[in-house]
């Protein structure tokens, strides 16, 4: 076991278990495991104990305890220890139904508030990071959602976490372009209204502001109770539905407001399965974006919980799985892959 | 599902447990902070408002010179209780008030004019977010919370050549590489009339004062609010630019 020069990371070991020193300082150190990441590499120093032997020792006995564990474990990587370790202690922990936030474990009540902060945060430049972060990509895949969704003239569209309102901008102009139609309605909703006045100030420089072809509202996708039921002819939830705390909820909600015959179409990120490519996503979504939104947003931590709560999203066959349970009719496999996988399509019908 | 780890937080109530939720333990790479070293610099270069960036280049730089400064602050027993006791400045640590009633010339009284002339509050200052030895943290905040006493005893202005002749002082005193590197590309921002007065003027006095005076990381300033600048100038070593 050795501490590289910094102190910061170390190899091949779990965590916590034996000492090091503290290069500069010569101080004895030991860390806490709940600072670890998916990174492999230490999170903070917290503590200097003169006397380490009775904590070594409770910590080999814990090392001990891994090890037999880890035997269970299919994956004998760095993270399996790390998952097992922490399924120790989540036994001691208070009873409240978890849920994930990124690579974190919050109590479900809490995941709203913090997305909620996250979103309140990004709001002003929510725009400039996505062109920022997908080069540009994003463009192409809400114009190909809005051709695949193919809107008839009139259709009324229910833009869930519209937010900024690309999509919603993207219909109206589908309709009057293609169509020549001035009846497409949109309501617009998203739990954020940081996001909703970014939409609206954006809206009020186009042509739409004149017309009452797009309407605001703040509501929660899992709790559509002002809605009526059977009132929408197509539901759209683009890049929203990985941030919501019981996505079940939001399909059932989906499934009551759309009429029968209605659509769902839901634009999200999802696996990359392609090998030459999974790996380059994965070194720059975890590398390249945090960096990018510390530099243009100032933000750090809301980016890099972007891209864990990409990793935690349910791949898209089991995510289109869930959209069936809703009860949705799913054509085929009811997704379709964008750029190889790293945001993808799913559709059913309401029948 | 992948193997991810999931790990649960103490639960601890309202706001703190929100901010350390929100924060994330992923801490920074070593290709994440050189490119976050090299973009920062660019970035405080073409738009120096951006105090983030700032930031960002002195913490992503820092290693070695940090620690080097950590220790000028132990060799020091002012600097020892100010590493124990790691006094923390911001609008609820300092009372404005109670600074703004203290006589004239003393230095709580100067502080506060200063703030007042400049219109900043003690609590504009970026957090630190890329260092993670606990220690090496509390100095880089420390010494970005004191850039405003130093502008206090230097009687530097904030405009861009005061801000100059200040980081030369600070590369004197400190040596950190964010003060090097404002040092030498922050001059090009300047119009050649300044530049020429900045490297005549300025510079020598930052690196004459710099050198002579005591290191002004080991000032416990909040104990300092009731004396008298000019004597604290004395005592530190400092000398005005006339």
């Amino acid at each position: 076991m050795y501490w590289d020069k910094k102190g910061y990371s170390f190899r091949n070991f779990p965590p916590g278990v034996l000492p090091g020193t503290d290069e500069i300082t010569g101080r004895k150190l030991l860390y806490d495991k709940e600072d670890l990441t998916e990174n492999r590499s230490l999170g903070r120093k917290k503590r200097d104990i003169p006397n380490v032997s009775s904590y070594c020792f409770n910590e080999l006995h814990m090392f001990l305890r891994i090890k037999s564990c880890a035997s269970h474990f299919k994956k004998s990587t760095f993270r399996g220890f790390t998952s097992t370790t922490y399924r120790l202690h989540e036994k001691t922990s208070n009873h409240e139904a978890e849920t994930h936030f990124g690579f974190k474990s919050v109590p479900e009540s809490m995941k709203e508030t913090l997305v909620g902060q996250v979103f309140s945060n990004v709001a002003s430049k929510y725009d400039v990071m996505n062109d920022a972060m997908s080069l540009g990509i994003h463009r192409l895949w809400k114009d190909h959602f809005i051709r695949a969704m193919a809107p008839g003239p009139g259709t009324k569209l229910l833009d869930v976490a519209g937010g900024t309102g690309d999509i919603a901008m993207r219909f109206l102009n589908y309709c009057k372009e293609i169509h020549g139609d001035n009846s497409a309605q949109v309501t617009l909703l998203d739990i954020n209204p940081h996001m909703l006045n970014v939409g609206k100030k954006r809206f009020s420089m186009t042509p739409y502001e004149k017309t009452s072809q797009v309407t605001f509202e703040v509501g929660n996708a899992e709790d559509l109770s002002s809605i009526p039921s059977n009132s929408y002819d197509a539901y759209t939830i683009s890049f929203g539905i990985r941030n919501c705390t019981r996505i079940d909820r939001v399909l059932d909600e989906a499934y009551r407001v759309l009429r029968p015959g209605g659509r769902f179409m839901c634009l999200e990120f999802g696996n990359v399965q392609n090998p030459a490519i999974a790996p380059l996503y994965k070194m720059y979504s975890f590398q390249i974006i945090p960096v990018i939104g510390q530099l243009v947003a100032a933000d750090r931590d809301s980016y890099q919980y972007l891209v864990e709560s990409i990793q935690q999203f349910p791949s898209q066959d089991r995510f289109a799985e869930m959209v069936k349970n809703a009860g949705f009719t799913v054509v085929g496999d009811g997704w379709e892959n964008l750029t190889f996988g790293i945001a993808a399509i799913h559709s059913g019908f309401k029948l | 599902m992948i193997c991810s780890p999931i790990y649960p937080l103490r639960a601890a109530a309202g706001s703190h447990f929100l901010r350390r939720c929100m924060s994330t333990n992923a801490p920074i790479t070593k290709l994440q902070k050189n490119l976050l070293a090299v973009s920062s610099a660019f970035g405080a270069f073409f738009d120096p408002s951006r105090q983030d960036m700032i930031a960002t280049l002195g913490e992503t730089t820092g290693s070695i010179f940090l620690s080097r400064l950590r220790d000028d602050m132990l060799r020091d027993p002012v600097g020892r209780r100010i590493l124990k006791e790691r006094p923390v400045v911001n609008s609820k640590t300092i009372d404005i008030t109670y600074l703004r009633s203290l006589p004239e010339g003393a230095f709580g009284k100067e502080y506060t004019k200063f703030l007042d002339m400049e219109k900043v509050t003690p609590d504009s200052r970026v957090k630190v977010q890329f260092i993670y030895d606990e220690e090496l943290a509390y100095v880089m905040q420390r010494y970005r919370e004191s850039h405003d006493f130093f502008h206090t005893l230097t009687n530097l202005p904030t405009n861009i050549e005061g801000e100059l002749a200040l980081k030369w002082f600070e590369l004197v005193q400190t040596g950190l590489p964010m003060t090097f590197l404002s040092s030498m590309f922050g001059p090009l921002l300047l119009p050649s009339k300044e530049r020429t007065r900045l490297f005549c003027k300025y510079v020598p006095w930052a690196i004459q004062c710099g050198s002579q005076s005591k290191l002004l990381m080991n000032v416990y300033y909040e104990e300092c609010w009731n004396r008298n600048i000019d004597e604290m100038r004395k005592e530190l070593g400092l000398y005005l630019l006339t």
